[in-house]
């Protein structure tokens, strides 16, 4: 469940951008002064500081009265773009002088946010601004300002911003994606009444907004709000933490924030938190009151920050709680003490990282995925564990020497790197210490890697696989084009998925289809990444290991698709429109042998065991693997060849002895389709109908780019309006008959092996008698294919001619279709096989289905369908609308008692 | 706002078949050997200043020698063939002291080009030929300072450039350009300024062009001159709404092949590629043959990677033929379409969610 989360929504915080303002004369008097004195080395230091510190966007604001801001501003941005550590991440221009953003925006050749520009002097000088900062390549933030002033009410707020939503995209042609709104955050709990809604204002608007526009963005400059608590810092951080936690809940996606002083939501007192909670969604008339008395009490020393520094209460847990500390507040004064204490404690060093600080950094990996942490504050800790790993690596040099590793051969060489686009690169680093310490050589390509350049590394050193890393989202594709670059220059070497926001399913899902000729390996954490390396550079693991993986990936990528599937779909009649086409003009088709069923009874068990696919077989043991490969596995062969003697044994006893009775019905008619049903005549003539075959079409929403058919098994039956004479046949095979009387004489009740074994078996039988079956259909009885030459493997792989799909199966998921063939075919006379209630075979060991003969038919899944496809197939069914969907409940793509209740 | 009328049957030609943009114009005027006296022709030949080497100037002394070659790269099966305006602004002619001749040199320039064009286009009027109006990076930069010890400083303003691409976007239209091309980018705020004058002419004039804009890798770090990767150049590029984004120059098709490649997976536009005939030797010539480049390029066009293919520095009308005859076999590039998201750049890209 988490790892769908973390990969198809991004947790909201993750996603939210933050801006730093430390380079804002406005909201920093430390470099207003630097500003003012022409102090520009220490603006750029500043500068610098918060990209290192995780600000994903810098805010650049020269408003000062005293000030040229024009100049300033083009003085800054040209000092920061000589800065490639700077000017790595986009510019916010800030101004709320239109000339200084203008001379802004020719400064700077990346793609920058304009904030702000607003209908304060009505619509003309709005839409004029709009057209330019467009012109200039920029994305823009709005203000919810008009003629009649600031919004401060929900409903001024929201039509403000729909209104400049309309202006923009419909007179302006801005990008939607691009314009972000600024609601305006006011100060609450100022002792005035009309104040206090004005959080809760905010929050509400932005969930309306992000309703309403989808596309735009909300932003907001949070310090405002807490104005009322100036001097109290850890009530204003409070503040502010507990109103991001619900306003990025409602839709905030940016915000002017200096993230490194946020409380941790978590860390913030209960009392206190309620008080401020009470205060920014005003739910009582006494909040502002009561947190007014409180805040005092939390004012610490009165120094705010250093307040909480000093507080050391926790230097009194104990060690693991202390590291753990450290590590999720950021804090690195104690670290080394602390490092050694467990390193003292531990057996090894290495067991330090495996242990405590590993520990201590899936906290941080917890909160972070909560949203209770942001990626500043992750930054920080990440810079604690690098200084914990670097205090330990002399003991970690030393424990190599003493046990001799270093003397040894490497084990294997790994190369390793954060991809393109993203920074981070704790959870890479602490891989391949890990490694290191187990004997790997690691080539670290460290952080930013094109896939030029790690490909190229990878040839040129020669490694054995390698391991990329990544924390935020777009990492995700990036490692998908890595993956595919690898496919297209031929590398078959192992490929390592790691980092916060990958996942196993996004890796089995995205990764691993682009990557054909090797296998992308996901690695939970650092702990899993010997274990994972060992094994697939070892002779004997790797084959078992991946074909492990192979068949786990495969059952999540089915389960995600099946999960997926559920969305989006379109209505019957597209589908329709965009039915499967066939050339029948074209086409002849063949006539059977004979019209009618025919029955085949007491077929010959030893010619269908030349038929068996012994794969499924092994899998109904759990043994994982292919056919006959699977015999000299390195990890299952053993285990696996043993239970196949067993089963040769047991069913040369069954063949030999007659343990079982196989027979079959197998019929011909004439047949047309009617829209999405098969008509079935009696003889050439197509007069009289006898029957109808109902068939389901698939209705997933596709890439409109990619030309494909939306198929129903009507499609593969010329239509009666083009007057080809087709036809369509049916059967039923069973090897059960006698089955469990058979058991009950032969094997002990006991005996559970033998009986699971020869139930298997005889399931076995029965899917080779519909193979065998078909094969005689193909070449003998319709006989439409009477050159074919097919191996038994072509016959696993479905590479005849024709189908034959059976109903309850994906291409026809309603199994009620079969009461047609048990009626047509009077299969229970015929066969043996009784149908069940709820339309089940018996004797389990049975198989039943059409056949198809048109050279286009394939097998395909029909997938969910949509409630017009319900009520088209219930009238055609002459079933009422509930009962159809008691049929169908697995493909309904809908809540059936939410439509009930909604109708 | 009208649009350009020949607009329609660029977007049926690039939706049909993979496009063929000539080859290189200064190579081709080297095999002429032209000294100083051809470039000033009669009517400079009194100039204050030496001119030989001044290229764009000979739309206007040897205007026949730049019809032949537009001629022969037309033969070569080029659909669209550049105006030979490289430098031809009031910023690169100042150091000829030919400023004034900014305007006349477009208008010149797109004329022939168009003349050439338009008689391929009626001899093959099955593949008509189209003239792109190019817009070269001028020889300053906006975003680095020509002072290491002054970083802050900068000798062309984001104004100075726009004001100057404005008359050369004017007689490029004036002339009967079909498409504007901001080609050789190093500096992306150069290419910004003039896609704010390009989009400031088509206001004024009520038409609009096709923009086509190609970018310059210099070098294996993957980055402008200016430092930007190819993604965080096509997020400063994008609103633009061009035609095609690529890349041209500097580097070989071999080399060039990661940046086509990662620019083909973020931009929902055309991919161009006009990659250089390898790279220099050690005498500063380019010797990759007519073949080894056609067979360099192929691999993306076999691959899906490109709308608009053709040479750069070194290459010649045979190295267009010869990648022409390859692009017949292959599918243009099918235009991808991405999830709106915000997406902002500095140096390096930076997309929101």
């Amino acid at each position: 469940m988490g790892e769908q989360n973390t990969m198809t929504t991004a947790n909201a915080a993750q996603s939210f951008i933050n801006i730093g303002e430390r380079t804002n004369v406005t909201g920093s008097a430390k470099f207003r002064k630097l500003i003012e004195q022409n102090d520009y080395a220490g603006a750029l230091a500043v500068a610098r500081q918060q990209v290192e510190a995780g600000a994903q966007i810098i805010d650049v604001n020269m408003d000062e009265g005293l000030l040229d801001s024009e100049r300033a501003m083009t003085t800054f941005l040209n000092l920061i773009a000589s800065e490639p550590d700077i000017s790595r991440v986009p510019i916010m221009i800030d101004s709320s002088k239109w000339s200084v953003i203008e001379a802004g925006l020719k400064c700077v050749q990346g793609k920058p946010i304009v904030n702000s520009i607003s209908m304060k002097e009505g619509e003309g000088p709005f839409l004029e601004h709009a057209r330019k900062v467009l012109r200039y390549g920029a994305a823009v933030v709005v203000m919810a300002f008009d003629e009649e002033g600031q919004a401060d009410t929900i409903e001024r707020k929201v039509t403000i911003c729909e209104r400049a939503y309309k202006l923009l995209t419909e007179k302006v042609g801005f990008p939607p994606e691009d314009i972000i709104f600024d609601p305006n955050i006011f100060a609450v709990a100022t002792g005035i009444e009309e104040h206090n809604g004005y959080g809760i204002a905010f929050i509400e608007a932005a969930r309306q907004i992000k309703e309403r526009m989808p596309l735009a963005h909300i932003s907001g400059g949070v310090s405002n709000l807490s104005f009322a608590f100036r001097g109290n810092e850890p009530v204003r951080e409070a503040m502010h933490s507990v109103f991001l936690y619900h306003a990025i809940r409602a839709g905030m996606d940016m915000g002017i924030v200096n993230a490194g002083q946020l409380a941790l939501y978590d860390d913030i007192p209960a009392e206190l938190r309620d008080l401020c909670e009470d205060v920014i969604l005003n739910r009582r008339p006494d909040a502002t009151d009561r947190l007014l008395e409180a805040a005092p009490k939390f004012k610490g020393d009165g120094s705010g920050q250093k307040a909480k520094e000093k507080d050391l209460s926790w230097r009194e847990a104990p060690v693991q709680a202390r590291l753990t500390h450290a590590l999720v507040h950021g804090i690195t004064d104690f670290i080394e003490l602390d490092t050694e204490e467990a390193r003292a404690e531990a057996e090894k060093p290495l067991h330090v990282i495996e242990g405590p600080l590993m520990a201590g950094m899936n906290v941080v990996g917890d909160l972070f995925g909560a949203g209770k942490m942001f990626l500043p504050q992750v930054v920080k800790s990440a810079r604690v564990m690098k200084q914990a790993v670097a205090y330990l690596q002399p003991y970690l040099e030393a424990e190599k020497k003493l046990s001799g590793l270093d003397q040894m051969p490497s084990a294997g060489k790994i190369l390793m790197a954060t991809v393109k686009g993203d920074v981070h690169d704790i959870g890479k680093n602490i891989v391949g210490v890990v490694l290191q310490c187990n004997n790997y050589e690691v080539i670290d390509l460290g952080v930013m890697v094109p896939a030029a350049k790690i490909l190229e590394t990878a040839k040129k050193e020669k490694v054995d696989m390698i391991g990329l890393s990544g924390l935020i989202t777009p990492s995700l594709d990036e490692m998908c084009f890595v993956a595919s670059e690898m496919e297209r220059e031929g590398f078959s070497m192992p490929l390592l998925i790691g980092g916060a926001t990958t996942s196993k399913v996004h890796t089995a899902v995205k990764i691993n289809p682009n990557y054909n000729r090797g296998q992308a390996v996901y690695v939970l954490d650092a702990s899993r990444a010997v274990g994972v390396v060992s094994k697939l550079l070892s002779d004997t693991e790797n084959a078992p290991y991946i074909q492990n993986i192979r068949t786990e990936y495969t059952k999540v990528r089915e389960s995600h698709l099946a999960n997926e599937a559920r969305k989006e779909r379109i209505t019957l009649k597209a589908a329709r429109d965009n039915k499967f086409k066939i050339d029948w003009p074209a086409m002849k088709p063949v006539k059977p042998s004979y019209l009618g069923a025919r029955s085949f009874s007491n077929y010959s068990l030893a010619s269908l065991v030349p038929y068996i696919d012994w794969t499924p077989f092994f899998q109904t043991w759990e043994l994982a693997g292919r056919y006959p490969q699977i015999l000299t596995d390195n990890k299952v062969g053993a285990e696996a060849k043993k239970l196949f003697d067993d089963a040769q044994a047991l069913l040369k006893r069954i063949v030999a002895e007659k343990w079982v009775t196989a027979s079959a019905v197998v019929g011909f008619w004439p047949a047309n389709s009617v829209g999405d049903d098969i008509a079935l005549y009696k003889d050439d003539t197509r007069s009289g109908e006898i029957a109808k075959l109902h068939t389901l079409r698939q209705q997933i929403a596709r890439d409109p780019n990619r030309n494909r058919a939306h198929t129903a098994l009507s499609d593969f039956i010329a239509p009666k309006e083009t007057g080809v004479a087709d036809y369509i046949g049916m059967f039923a095979v069973t090897a059960g008959l006698g089955e469990d009387e058979a058991i009950e004489r032969h094997i002990k009740k006991t005996d559970d092996y033998n009986r699971i074994m020869a139930k298997a078996l005889c399931d076995r039988l029965a899917e080779a008698f519909a193979e065998a079956m078909h094969e005689k259909v193909r070449k003998e009885l319709w006989g439409y294919a009477k050159g074919e030459k097919l191996t038994a493997d072509d016959l696993i792989l479905e590479k005849y001619q024709g189908i034959r799909p059976a109903p309850g199966y994906p291409a026809q998921p309603d199994h009620t279709e079969k009461a047609t063939i048990w009626k047509l075919m009077d299969v229970e006379k015929a066969a043996g096989i009784t149908l069940t209630e709820s339309y089940a075979m018996w004797p389990g060991s049975s198989v039943s289905g059409l056949y198809f003969a048109n050279p286009e038919s394939h097998y395909f899944g029909v997938g969910k369908v949509e409630r017009d496809q319900v009520e088209d197939y219930a009238a055609r069914k002459g079933w009422t609308i509930e009962e159809t969907e008691r049929w169908l409940a697995p493909v309904l793509n809908y809540d059936r008692r939410n439509t009930a209740a909604a109708a | 706002m009208r649009r350009k009328a020949s607009w329609a049957a660029l977007e049926k030609a690039a939706t049909e078949r993979i496009l063929i943009i000539d080859g290189a114009m200064g190579t081709m005027i080297q095999q002429y050997k032209l000294g100083e006296e051809h470039y000033r022709g009669e009517r400079f030949a009194d100039h204050s200043k030496d001119i030989k080497g001044n290229n764009d100037l000979l739309v206007l002394t040897q205007p026949e020698i730049i019809q032949e070659i537009h001629g022969k790269y037309l033969g070569a099966g080029a659909d669209i063939i550049e105006t030979n305006t490289f430098n031809a602004q009031r910023i690169s002619m100042a150091d000829y002291h030919m400023e004034e001749l900014s305007y006349e040199m477009n208008v010149e320039a797109a004329k022939l080009a168009r003349r050439a064009a338009d008689e391929w286009s009626q001899k093959t009027p099955e593949k008509p030929r189209f003239v792109a109006g190019a817009v070269g990076p001028t020889n300053r930069t906006a975003s680095i300072s020509p002072d290491v010890n002054n970083p802050g400083y900068r000798n062309v303003s984001f104004d100075e450039l726009r004001d100057a691409y404005k008359e050369q976007v004017r007689g490029l239209i004036d002339g009967g350009s079909d498409i504007i091309l901001i080609e050789t980018i190093f500096d992306t705020l150069n290419a910004k300024a003039a896609g704010f004058a390009t989009l400031e002419v088509f206001e004024e004039k009520d038409l609009e062009l096709p923009v086509m804009i190609s970018g310059t890798i210099t070098d294996r770090s993957g980055r402008t001159l200016s430092g930007q990767t190819a993604e965080a150049f096509w997020y400063s590029m994008r609103h633009l709404r061009p035609f095609s984004i690529g890349l041209n120059c500097a580097l070989g098709a071999e080399l060039m092949r990661p940046y086509i490649a990662e620019l083909s997976h973020v931009a929902d536009v055309r991919i161009s590629a006009y990659p250089n005939a390898g790279l220099p030797n050690a005498m500063g010539e380019y010797d990759e043959s007519p073949d080894e480049m056609a067979c360099k390029v192929e691999p993306w066009l076999a691959d899906g990677l490109i709308n608009i293919v053709g040479g750069c520095c070194g290459s010649t009308p045979d190295h267009i033929a010869h990648i022409a005859s390859h692009a017949i076999s292959y599918k243009p590039r099918a235009l991808p379409t991405h999830e709106p998201r915000l997406r902002l750049s500095g140096l390096e890209p930076f997309v929101h969610g």
